[in-house]
């Protein structure tokens, strides 16, 4: 059904959203009515009552033919749906997550700042308790889906001495005074995806709508993203899978010394080469879900199949664009987008270095 | 309202290809899906459903996986699902299937019977019409459109080759459903989650209550002498001329022909 729906909703939309650097509200409607909103979420708050391998195969089919679309999905159902649902009280999912998984409303992550990035501790933005109220200062930058997000997870420090424990998660709603939109980013990739700062002055959001407990922001942030890698991974899975689509289709038409590329050798073992790292990709993808689904530690897991997925995913797409040659470089073939696609994913919700650091982690406790 | 929707699992013959030696189709790898027809029918009773709560049951004759369709069906959002199925019942013609399928129809309430126009590996658009005089109904074919009043009418705009006509009739009938007549609706994908834990029904030959020598291979009057993969009958004409000119040559040639 996804792979279907792909191809016939979301894939002749992706040259052009990209062109124009569109964010694609039209293909974000058709997703909510058939329920790609709230794959993993369970019925009675409003979702489809999946788990997190069929989300995760949402996402790679999505992306298999538009990163952009993948990635709006992603950032929703992981970084925004999760943690409410996760941390939320009742009252809070009965609120937010029916709108959210039905895709009504579509959700956002704020935690990155311009002096905390990787180092996600450093949290400048601020949110200091006043009577029944919280008030928010600061800036959050490269928020995904920024604007026509209508329910913000934002991320502040409330107490600066206690350190990563001093930081708290809250649901910012838009539209709540003091809360505005600062410049869209202009991107390599994903350009149909909306990047943008999200700026706090004096924004005064009700007491209740505390995430979770006072300092335990980081926490939530750290296993959110966790989550959130595997949303990562899928797309970077499908971006390399549509790549390599292409590039079988393209070497087994194109001719040079009369005969087609796929006829020789060198071009067979690239191929093969490529295609074993995105089956291995696709099962490191599949191990991290189906960990979550069942409960078990993912940390690392999540971390692998992100490392490896988005790294697999620059190798694919750069070779798919030298299959294609002078052509791959066009904008009259894919190929060229999905590369500059594909480059995201090594950066954003932990950097392949940060994922490295994660696996070491694990693996020296 | 009740609605019973007859769908069929076919091949997906855009992917199909027949071995030139034996005539026969190369299945090995072929997909199997929905008949596009008999998907746009689905849609029609499905738009009921959405519009006046009718109760849909989707009904196909096959082999046990065409279980796969069937809970397609139900994740797009037909309430009730059945496959007839039974080694009896295999080899049919068009013939013994609309009597086996008129045979479990006769055991089911309904209003409406939607078939699709016809299969796209058959392609004899008899089955639906079939069905329709073994239940002594009136039937609609080839529907492109369909408006209801809420009450016992249907208004059908029916396809014919140079236009349409608008036909009205009362419920109970038979209608046969053009893929153009509606851009089917995805499964959703609460509704995939959830049709592997609903029921299909599975009807056996014993249940349809109908003789053996009406259904099946020995039900079936018509053998397939030879099936083989029509040539290129002659090698055509060549003409090397500009586009202007060619545009002349291929009007004045479909002319000659009263193509057009």
């Amino acid at each position: 059904m996804i792979r279907d729906f792909a191809e016939k909703e979301v894939k002749p939309l992706a040259a052009e959203i990209d062109e124009q650097e569109r964010f694609p509200l039209e293909t974000v409607e058709k997703m909510a009515k058939t329920g790609i909103m709230g794959i993993p979420i369970p019925v009675q708050y409003g979702g489809a009552g999946g788990d997190n391998i069929m989300y995760s195969i949402a996402v790679e089919e999505l992306s298999r033919v538009c990163a952009t679309t993948g990635v709006i999905v992603s950032a929703h159902t992981s970084l925004c749906l999760a943690p409410v649902l996760e941390h939320g009280s009742e009252e809070q999912k009965q609120k937010y997550v029916p709108g959210l998984a039905s895709g009504e409303c579509i959700g956002a992550f704020g935690l990155t700042e311009p002096n905390a990035g990787t180092d996600a501790s450093a949290q400048q933005t601020t949110a200091v308790a006043d009577g029944d109220t919280w008030i928010l200062n600061g800036n959050k930058i490269f928020i995904t889906n920024a604007g026509y997000a209508q329910v913000y997870v934002i991320f502040a420090m409330t107490d600066k001495s206690q350190g990563v424990k001093g930081i708290s998660a809250f649901i910012v709603e838009k539209g709540t005074p003091g809360f505005t939109f600062g410049k869209k980013e202009l991107k390599m990739g994903i350009r149909g995806s909306a990047t943008a700062e999200l700026i706090f002055e004096n924004c005064i959001i009700p007491k209740e709508n505390l995430l979770g407990r006072v300092g335990g922001g980081f926490a939530i942030a750290m296993k959110t993203l966790d989550g959130g890698r595997i949303g990562i991974a899928s797309q970077a899975l499908g971006i390399a899978q549509g790549a390599m689509d292409e590039a079988v289709k393209y070497v087994k038409e194109r001719k040079q010394f009369g005969k087609a590329l796929g006829k020789f050798q060198n071009t067979q073992f690239q191929l093969a080469d490529l295609e074993t790292k995105i089956q291995a990709s696709r099962l490191l993808v599949r191990n991290a879900a189906f960990k979550k689904d069942n409960h078990i530690p993912y940390s690392d897991a999540a971390a692998m199949c992100k490392l490896f997925a988005a790294e697999t995913a620059m190798e694919v797409t750069t070779k798919a664009v030298q299959f294609h040659g002078g052509y791959g470089y066009t904008r009259e073939y894919p190929v060229e987008r999905m590369m500059r696609d594909a480059k995201i994913t090594e950066i954003y919700e932990g950097t392949s270095e940060v994922q490295r650091m994660v696996i070491a982690s694990t693996l020296l406790k | 309202m009740k609605i019973i929707v007859c769908i069929k699992q076919v091949p997906n013959t855009t992917e199909i290809k027949i071995n030139p030696v034996t005539g026969t189709l190369i299945r090995d790898g072929v997909v199997s899906i929905m008949n596009p027809d008999d998907k746009g029918g689905l849609e029609e009773a499905l738009k009921l459903k959405d519009r006046y709560n009718a109760h849909v049951t989707v009904i196909t004759m096959g082999l046990p996986q065409a279980d796969d369709i069937l809970r397609e069906a139900i994740a797009m959002g037909a309430d009730r699902a059945i496959l007839l199925t039974d080694r009896k019942l295999g080899g049919a013609d068009t013939l013994a299937t609309s009597n086996a399928l008129a045979a479990a129809l006769r055991q089911l309430e309904f209003d409406l019977i939607i078939t699709g126009r016809q299969a796209i590996d058959g392609d004899t658009a008899q089955v639906g019409p079939q069905i329709a005089e073994h239940l002594d109904l009136p039937q609609v074919t080839y529907l492109e459109n369909l408006e209801y009043d809420g009450k016992n009418t249907f208004t059908i705009k029916k396809s014919t080759e140079d236009g349409y006509q608008i036909l009205e009739v009362d419920a109970p009938c038979v209608v046969t459903v053009l893929a153009s007549a509606n851009k089917a609706r995805y499964m959703s994908v609460r509704g995939i989650v959830e049709t592997y834990s609903r029921e299909v029904e599975i009807w056996s030959f014993d249940k349809l209550g109908i003789a053996e020598e009406k259904v099946g291979l020995k039900g079936s009057p018509t053998k397939v002498h030879k099936a083989f993969t029509r040539g290129v009958k002659a090698a055509g004409e060549m003409f090397e001329v500009d586009a202007e000119e060619a545009v002349g040559i291929i009007m004045s040639k479909l002319k000659e022909k009263y193509i057009i």
